[in-house]
């Protein structure tokens, strides 16, 4: 009985097609073609049609991106700020410091709320993960991670489990456990494998898939029971600093930004990039949907906040004022998507109204840079994370 | 597994940048105006459960500020 062992130089995505597949690493007039062996013998049966050189190709893309702009330009037909003329001006906005987390011992990079609406982890720079109560200022649980900054915390649907990551380039799985006592790190499961730091890292709709973003310009989706990876999202010509996936109703698509100042909208089934947003002049620190699905907002460190709708393709909204000047480093929207909160690397917290595109607020209170924040599940609190190694929970 | 995305051949790359412009020029877009009546309609149809919106009576809200309670 002899196995049938398949030898392969390399293993990764196709050149061709993308799919992930064991590649033949071939030279064609001393260029380097990395097909997997489906796309070497398509090449060899396709004709290249008439003259297909780079420049040609070139000269069909300018003129597709020319296209792009006038198709989206035909319907820019009134501005966002011009509709919402009509909807009724805010109130007066009040809400101030209910809760201050302290126990990192250095800068927190990353929060995550439990959809238990009360739980909600941390992760910091000294490579610290605490799962807090904030209620009642209660620290559930705490591991340590052998690498430092860690990036990226998300806590999984079920309030079962933590996912975090950071420079290991890892992201592990944390089931949590209802005894304090049991050292986490005995059942610390390494699911997601990058060539890069991971920078942001969420569960999809159940425990057992996870979608990575990280430094190498990808994003990866895994199943944390195998580790195995599903689907890779390339496209990011730098590093994909923060993804958000679409709100359960509008299907299996996310959201990722990057340094690349592009922000990318990708089908988790295909692995298919399916819209492009390019008008940040700066890199995307942060991205997230509205609440409907149709919309979402970034932050970038040109100092603007924008927010572009998908069934338009463009950026509808630009949050910015002269007097702000420090990139914002991350956003959320509140429960209606009427308010967007931004933190700023000013140590302040902006708050916007979304439709007519000035600011309602402004909350101070962090000493340094803000890190991360996110409305709770119920929208009745903020939680905001950063530099300072403090949370604070806004009410 | 995931290497970094190096593309050697500049033709391929070409190439699979003009397959991505023509996916996204077939998209199916909708005028703006349209799209912000609905992003509006969406606001206001949730407005009034979003808290941080509304404002919470302090006796509802959990955040509130401790006071001494006694346990029964």
């Amino acid at each position: 009985m002899c196995d049938q062992t398949f030898v392969a130089a390399t293993f990764g995505p196709c050149e061709s097609c993308g799919k992930a597949s064991p590649l033949m690493n071939i030279y064609i007039k001393t260029e380097a073609i990395n097909f997997c062996s489906f796309c070497v013998e398509l090449m060899t049966c396709q004709v290249l049609q008439g003259g297909e050189s780079v420049a040609s190709l070139k000269r069909e893309s300018d003129n597709l991106k020319k296209k792009l702009e006038e198709e989206r330009g035909k319907l820019n037909d009134i501005e966002l700020h011009q509709v919402a003329e009509k909807s009724e001006v805010l109130g007066a906005f009040a809400i101030k410091t209910r809760r201050l987390l302290k126990g990192h011992g250095n800068k927190v990079l990353c929060m995550d709320w439990c959809k238990d609406k009360r739980r909600l982890v941390s992760s910091s720079q000294d490579g610290k993960v605490i799962v807090w109560d904030a209620f009642t200022l209660n620290k559930e649980h705490g591991v340590t991670l052998p690498c430092t900054w860690v990036m990226a915390c998300a806590y999984a649907p079920s309030g079962c489990a933590v996912a975090c990551g950071g420079l290991d380039n890892k992201c592990s799985v944390f089931p949590l456990s209802l005894d304090k006592n049991e050292n986490l790190n005995a059942k610390k499961k390494s699911v997601a494998m990058h060539t890069n730091y991971v920078s942001g890292c969420t569960f999809t709709s159940s425990d057992m898939q996870i979608l990575t973003s990280s430094g190498d310009g990808t994003c990866a989706l895994w199943d944390v029971e195998s580790g195995q990876l599903l689907q890779s999202f390339h496209g990011h010509t730098a590093d994909v600093l923060s993804l958000d996936l679409a709100p359960s109703e509008t299907g299996n698509t996310f959201v990722s930004g990057g340094s690349d100042m592009k922000a990318n909208i990708w089908d988790m089934r295909s692995g298919q990039n399916i819209q492009s947003f390019e008008t940040h002049e700066s890199d995307i620190n942060c991205v997230k949907y509205y609440p409907s699905g149709d919309a979402f907002a970034s932050a970038s460190d040109d100092a603007t906040c924008r927010f572009f709708d998908l069934r338009a393709d463009r950026e509808v909204a630009i949050y910015q004022k002269d007097s702000i000047i420090f990139g914002a480093s991350s956003v959320d929207f509140s429960l209606s998507g009427r308010l967007l909160f931004a933190g700023y690397n000013d140590y302040t917290i902006n708050v916007w109204d979304v439709l007519k595109g000035t600011r309602v607020s402004v909350l101070f209170g962090h000493e340094n840079r803000v890190s991360r924040l996110r409305v709770s599940p119920d929208g009745t609190a903020l939680c905001s994370a950063s530099w300072d190694n403090t949370l604070r929970i806004w009410s | 597994m995931s290497s970094k995305m190096q593309s050697s051949s500049s033709t391929a790359q070409a190439r699979r940048m003009v397959q991505q412009l023509r996916i996204e020029a077939s998209f199916e877009r909708i005028k703006v105006s349209k799209a912000s009546s609905d992003l509006m309609r969406y606001c206001g149809e949730h407005a009034k459960n979003d808290p941080l919106l509304m404002g919470i009576p302090a006796s509802e809200n959990p955040f509130k500020d401790k006071k001494p309670c006694t346990v029964l």
